[in-house]
């Protein structure tokens, strides 16, 4: 059974993606925890480790990636949950993907991803480990 | 963290990351599961186990989030389990009990996990028991488990709980509801949450009438008591509630026979594993589907099947 957490660190207020994230996730047949709106890196590590998912995706359609995303992967790496995945989704511009790759990111979907490439690209990922 | 006398020992030590990797563990049924459960069972048995019950929305998780802050207050540790359905078409779960823990989650002495049932019905996941075995042995001396939120006649709760907090919400006809689905029987304590809201009294003194009816043993009259779960109010009234039917327990000695009687449910659910198993390779016999026609048509005892799946093999055509 792959377990997910749909996270969304930061301020913003949009949550729509990162449920329609989960529903699709759920349909998939996966287990996903969801913890709602404003969420700091400190709870979104912490929940990931409780929960002990296969997968963190993150949704941040705020901008604030650069700061948020450093963090929590400094968090997870302190936690030493390397073998949890970490996807980024959101509105992330092209040149910061190499930056986030770089942080430990596995993969960042951008606005128009089809839910379906999600599914495989875990699904892949995770049997593989 | 992968090995097994390190996830173990860490959770002796009560390290978070191992009792994480113990539940998955747990969740999966693998042979490191089993293992696990079995040899922390000895350290187990200290731990107080509560379940909280009752209809979708009436505010369970919020309450548990709010007893869990108090509870730290008053030095104890905290684990929870909370369990969420699963889809019956995918297999799938969305597991949202967390969102309204928030406060309590961060908190060392907490520990918070969300399970989904996994078709396991009656408000539980098979893994249940093992998860508060595992819990127990951390150190966690308080553990609350928030049920699916079905409203139907949980009744498992009670082989795992040693405290069952049944929790309504006013409105809704849902004493009605609360009779029907047989949950007056289950539980030994009873909340009216939302009492911010009209109609908490009159959903007290229906709850008390119908108590008076149902209960037969008057050792124990549950209480009922109000909460307002969002702003913490009534928790302190609940909490030694709660801790006053432990005492109950104890001075009656039904708290040392618990485990015992909890001993036959788990050999029972041991049992109903090993049978769902042999039924699905049964399904797969070549022998199968000329069977259930043959039971259609009327041309085979339905007994005789059963008994080859019990025994694991097909019966000998005479
Ligand atoms: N007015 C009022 N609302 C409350 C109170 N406690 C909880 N709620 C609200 O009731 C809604 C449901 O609360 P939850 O704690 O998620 O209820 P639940 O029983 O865990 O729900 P499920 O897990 O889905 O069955 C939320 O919007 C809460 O904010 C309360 O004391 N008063
Ligand atoms: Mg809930």
């Amino acid at each position: 059974m792959i377990r997910v957490l749909v996270a969304k660190p930061g301020l913003d207020g949009h949550d729509r993606g990162a449920k329609v994230i989960a529903r699709a996730l759920r349909d998939a047949g996966m287990e996903v925890v969801y913890t709602g709106l404003h969420q700091t890196p400190e709870q979104i590590v912490d929940a990931a480790l409780q929960e002990d998912v296969n997968v963190l995706a993150l949704s941040i359609l705020s901008g604030a990636h650069p700061t948020l995303v450093p963090r929590i992967m400094e968090l997870v790496r302190a936690n030493q949950m390397d073998d949890m995945l970490v996807l980024l989704g959101g509105i992330i511009p092209e040149d910061d993907i190499p930056v986030m790759l770089a942080q430990g990111v596995a993969r960042v979907f951008g606005p128009g991803t089809d839910t379906n490439d999600i599914i495989t690209y875990i699904r892949q990922q995770v049997s593989a480990e | 963290m992968k090995d097994w006398l390190t996830v173990q020992t860490g959770i002796r030590n009560g390290d978070k990351r191992a009792v994480a990797r113990g539940l998955t563990w747990v969740e999966q049924g693998t042979d490191n599961g089993k293992r696990l459960v079995k040899s922390l069972f000895g350290s187990a048995g200290r731990a107080h186990v509560i379940g909280v019950t009752g209809a979708p929305g009436v505010g369970k998780s919020t309450l548990v989030n709010a007893l869990a802050l108090h509870l730290r207050q008053k030095g104890r540790y905290v684990g929870i389990l909370a369990v969420d359905p699963s889809s019956p078409f995918s297999g799938g779960a969305i597991l949202g009990d967390r969102i309204r823990m928030q406060d309590s989650v961060m908190d060392p002495g907490v520990f918070m996990r969300s399970l989904a049932s996994r078709g396991h019905l009656g408000g539980l996941s098979r893994a249940t028991f093992g998860a508060v075995t595992v819990l127990d042995a951390a150190g966690f001396d308080t553990i609350l488990i928030e049920t699916v939120g079905a409203g139907q006649s949980e009744v498992e709760i009670m082989q795992l709980a040693h405290t069952t907090v049944v929790v309504l919400a006013p409105g809704l006809g849902d004493d009605i509801q609360a009779i029907k689905a047989g949950i007056l029987e289950i539980g030994q304590v009873f909340v009216v949450n939302k009492a911010d809201r009209d109609g908490a009294d009159h959903t007290v003194r229906s709850i008390r009438g119908m108590l008076t009816l149902a209960t037969e043993h008057p050792d124990w009259m549950p209480p009922i008591l109000k909460t307002v779960a969002e702003r913490g109010e009534g928790v302190a009234a609940l909490r030694e509630t709660i801790d006053g039917h432990r005492q109950h327990l104890e001075t009656s000695g039904i708290w040392h026979q618990f485990r015992r009687t909890q001993s036959e449910h788990v050999v029972g659910q041991v049992l109903e594993d090993w049978l769902l198993r042999h039924l699905n390779e049964a399904r797969g016999w070549p022998q199968w589907p000329g069977w259930l026609a043959a039971i259609a048509e009327g041309r085979l005892d339905p007994e005789r099947v059963a008994e080859s799946v019990w025994h694991g093999a097909p019966y000998e055509e005479d």
